[in-house]
């Protein structure tokens, strides 16, 4: 059953691929207009393509449910995957509404990485922890993580917007940070690819190092140290030895995949640009050309309206209810329902914005943009770099 | 303050920018403007028409957007501040906080400390900022509500041709007929629109309602910060820990001598990767992992009346076992599982034992929590406690002292009384070490042996705040659903100079509102309203 459902995780990431190709036919082949009911050949079939991608999905949450006897939605892996899921859900939805097929050209890359990204954890079918043998782990994680993802669509057609709207014929800040919100996607794939290369390599260096308590421990990279432990000793023969030797309080490991995806990162976007010649906001530029201002500030205003209720009821209320049972309380201020205040509160900040200061537009994606990258750094950062309650995730 | 009597005959209240019943312009906000300022119907909001006393400067301060946004984002970034480092609650218990933030994060953890960020989140400026949130929920809310209210009531169908031409949705027919507005009429009404009708003019509305999520919503936010800050009231918030020993009653704290909880047994599994080979690959990464922390709890009640010195007489009430996720409840009362200590010393065992021939003359069993004076074992030997030290250390004068009544380092003085010796030998008896400060003794405590017994550790919740934390919580998505899940929609379709105008507006969804009206005027003679917002931006970009 795990084998079946790995499988189909697989069958379901190659369609999306494939998805993306066809959703980029669909704007090159004809004047789509995106308003307009017709929607050509090429984008039917990346629509089909997608469901089915996703229902290949939903078949890997089901098998993987029925062989782990509860909800995958427990450990970094999972809950990242689920969450590039909801997210081709999501689309699938909005699709419906609005049917523009350059929302899917946006939307699907950013789910793929998503998942590409979710691969690079253990993978591993875990048990749970008492805190988490709950009915509640399957509702409130759910939950969270649909909204989370209906407000990441309003991300993507914030970023049409942007990339339609800012003048790329100059070097200006909207370019820079336009380019920064891409070379960040780009970054991912950075870590992903670098990941896989080491992880196809078998890349396994063994260190003795002195932790914070000055305590000999063991650690095990996967990928060439740049930056050693507190007074790493090599063990493997013949690995790589340390540039850097990083102070005991740092974590040498992460830090060393951090600045991997940035070499990863930064070679891949020279590579672009080299081939492009341009930025890649600006190598985008003609595919977003039809499509009308308003209609994607609409989209974008849509998905946060559709996205906030639920991401409330998912990150904050039934987080609260689920906090009371099993740890007493049902607020706490852990790292992980702080961010989620956070993240509730910039959206609520943006609402208000929109709604009573006029902030439409260009002010409007900016602000979907920004919400994104508090999402994923909840998502990221605070499993992975600022450990509390929630770290069991990772 | 004077009220304001538009043309068309209705008193609009002062300060009032479009005419609530036919909505003409009052007051020219910007001439330029061609498209009108539609939000709150440009009704007579207080904090836009008076700002003299000091009441109305405070009241204009909370009812802005813009200072609740910035109240908003202030919020934001200083409960994030609070995640760089762990807030002084979920610091280890080894050190003082002081000592902590510097020793483990530098300068940085000392700043941070000296910031008072180490309790951020009960710091009082942080307070200050969520009670200032509130205070603008309920003056922005009312600020509000009650003009938007009272314009959208007194609406009426026919309106004023300024104020149809600068909706944003606009379009003139100039050959549209009786047959054509009857059936617009009816499919408004197939679409769910309320339609009303006057001198041959048609205003369809539907879901006035969603204009009202926002307030809701707000009402629901106020109910919960309540909800919140009553929990500073004595007696409705309790959070007490409680441990217990297996085989211990103790008294529920905070019962008034009502309630007692046993532990007759502390239970922790871990998983077994022989057992559950699915975990097989993921037990191994991690080594090992908890299934289950479990006190078998029983609960008593008291009784009668509670005698000081005497022993309760207690009625059992339930078994309930206690696990994470599974608390043991009883009126509002919760006890949660939330710690352990495995193996904690119980039990210790001597033998008095004759240094020279070994042999032994009888065995002694000191209970750790309840140690007898004196301990008989016949034919003359006998051994006293002299002195009890349950966790031992030498204080800094070399006396030997305890550091807490739990015996995680028991050490006793002991006298062993002895046919030979019947006044008695000293010895000092720690764990590893005897002392036999009078000199060599003929007799020893030999040790023997230990018993422990499982520590588990309840947390004792009351909270009478939940309540209305909880209709706060579901008051807020009541309202917020409600206002982001419909939209406000009106239409007008007015006979005006012998032609058909058609203007609409709505609070949100433009998209959806276009298609709608697409959909009403198919096959008839009236031609699509422009979106003038989108002519104006095509003008600008050059599309």
């Amino acid at each position: 059953m795990a084998a079946l459902s790995s499988n189909l995780l697989y069958i379901a990431f190659i369609l999306y691929l494939v998805a993306t190709l066809f959703f980029g036919g669909a704007i090159k082949a004809k004047n789509n207009t995106g308003e307009k009911k017709s929607t050509n050949r090429w984008g039917k079939i990346a629509v089909v393509v997608t469901i089915v991608g996703f229902v290949s999905q939903v078949g890997y949450f089901i098998t993987r449910w029925i062989a782990a006897g509860h909800a995958p939605v427990s450990n970094l892996f999972e809950f990242t995957t689920f969450f590039g899921m909801c997210l081709v859900g999501a689309f699938i939805v909005i699709y419906f509404i609005y049917r523009t097929p350059l929302l899917g050209l946006f939307t699907m890359p950013v789910a793929i990485l998503v998942i590409a990204y979710a691969s690079m954890f253990p993978r591993d079918i875990s048990p749970l922890i008492p805190a988490l043998q709950s009915d509640w782990l399957h509702i409130h994680v759910t939950t969270a993580a649909l909204g989370e993802a209906i407000l990441a669509i309003s991300f993507a057609a914030g970023l049409i917007y942007l990339v339609k709207v800012i003048d790329q014929s100059k070097a200006s800040k909207r370019t820079f940070w336009l380019e920064t919100v891409m070379f960040g996607l780009v970054t991912t794939l950075g870590f992903v690819l670098v990941s896989s290369l080491f992880s196809a390599m078998d890349y396994k260096a063994e260190f003795n190092w002195i932790d914070k308590n000055d305590i000999e421990a063991n650690m095990e990279y996967t990928m060439p140290a740049i930056t050693g432990p507190h007074e790493g000793e090599l063990l493997t023969s013949g690995k790589f030895e340390p540039l850097v030797e990083m102070p005991a309080m740092i974590n040498a490991k992460k830090m060393n995949s951090v600045i991997w995806s940035f070499i990863g990162g930064i070679i891949l976007y020279g590579l672009l640009r080299l081939i492009l010649r341009k930025r890649i906001s600006a190598a985008l530029q003609p595919l977003v050309k039809n499509i009308k201002l308003d209609f994607v500030d609409e989209i974008s205003y849509r998905s946060v309206l559709i996205g906030f209720p639920v991401f409330t009821l998912g990150a904050l209320i039934f987080a609260m209810i689920w906090a009371q049972i099993a740890w007493t309380r049902f607020w706490g201020w852990d790292p992980k329902e702080v961010w989620a205040l956070v993240t509730w509160l910039f959206y609520a900040a943006f609402l208000h914005l929109r709604l009573s200061k006029g902030w439409h537009g260009e002010k409007s994606a900016w602000l979907a943009v920004i919400g994104f990258v508090i999402i994923m750094f909840n998502l990221v950062a605070v499993n992975l770099v600022i450990a509390g309650l929630h770290s069991y995730a990772g | 303050m004077k009220d304001v009597k538009c043309e068309c005959g209705h008193v609009n209240p002062h300060g009032t920018v479009l005419c609530e019943a036919c909505g003409k312009v009052l007051v020219e906000e910007s001439p330029d403007k061609s498209l009108l300022d539609m939000r709150y119907e440009g009704s007579a909001r207080r904090s836009q028409t008076y700002n003299k006393t000091i009441v109305d400067k405070i009241w204009n301060f909370f009812s802005s957007v813009k200072v609740g946004v910035w109240l908003i984002v202030i919020t934001l970034v200083a409960s994030a501040a609070g995640t760089i480092l762990p807030q002084e609650m979920y610091i280890p218990p080894t050190m003082p906080a002081e000592e902590y933030y510097e020793d483990q994060y530098g300068w940085f953890g000392k700043l941070y400390y000296e910031l008072d960020f180490n309790n951020l989140y009960s710091s009082w400026w942080y307070l200050i900022l969520i009670a200032m949130i509130g205070i603008s929920l309920v003056i922005c809310s009312l600020d509000r509500v009650v003009p938007l209210y009272k314009a959208l009531k007194a609406q009426r169908v026919t309106r004023h041709e300024g104020f149809l031409k600068r909706q944003r949705l606009f379009g003139i027919s100039e050959n549209g007929d009786h047959d054509d507005l009857a059936v617009v009429k009816q499919r408004l009404q197939a679409k769910r629109y309320h339609v009303r009708e006057e001198n041959g003019d048609l205003l369809a509305e539907k879901n006035r309602f969603s204009r009202w999520g926002p307030y809701v919503n707000h009402v629901g936010l106020i109910i919960f910060l309540i909800g919140g800050m009553l929990r500073f009231v004595p007696g409705m918030y309790i959070d007490k820990v409680l441990w217990l020993r297996e085989g211990e009653t103790k008294v529920v704290p905070e019962t008034d001598g009502q309630y007692y909880v046993a532990n007759e047994k502390f239970i922790l599994e871990n998983y077994d990767k022989d057992k559950d080979k699915t975990f097989e690959a993921a037990i191994d990464r991690a080594g090992m992992v908890v299934k289950n922390y479990q006190t078998n709890a029983v609960l008593y009640k008291r009784v009668g009346p509670a005698i000081p010195g005497e022993q309760p007489e207690l009625e059992k009430v339930k078994e309930h076992k206690i696990r994470v996720n599974q608390p043991l409840k009883f009126e509002s009362f919760a006890l949660y599982q939330v710690d352990y200590k495995l193996d904690e010393l119980n039990t210790m065992s001597f033998s008095l034992t004759n240094k020279e021939s070994g042999k032994a003359f009888g065995d002694i069993k000191v209970n750790l929590y309840d140690p007898k004076p004196k301990y008989d074992l016949g034919n003359g030997y006998a051994v006293e406690v002299l002195s009890f030290f349950p966790d031992f250390e030498f204080s800094e004068n070399g006396e030997p002292t305890t550091k807490s009544r739990i015996p995680n380092n028991p050490a006793f003085v002991f006298k062993m009384i002895s046919p030979e010796v019947p006044k008695g030998e000293t010895s000092f008896v720690a764990i590893q070490q005897t002392i036999e400060p009078l000199g060599d003794n003929q007799y020893k405590m030999a040790f023997k042996g230990i018993e422990t017994k499982n520590v588990t550790a309840l947390t004792v919740r009351k909270d009478l705040t939940i309540w209305i934390i909880i209709i706060g919580g579901i008051l807020f998505m009541i309202g917020v659903i409600q206002g982001a899940y419909w939209n406000h929609r009106r239409i007008w379709v007015q006979n005006k100079n012998g032609e058909v105008w058609i203007a609409a507006h709505t609070n949100k969804n433009w998209y959806g509102l276009k298609k709608e009206i697409e959909s009403t005027i198919l096959e008839t003679k009236l031609i699509i309203p422009d979106d003038q917002m989108q002519k104006e931006r095509n003008d600008k970009e050059g599309v």
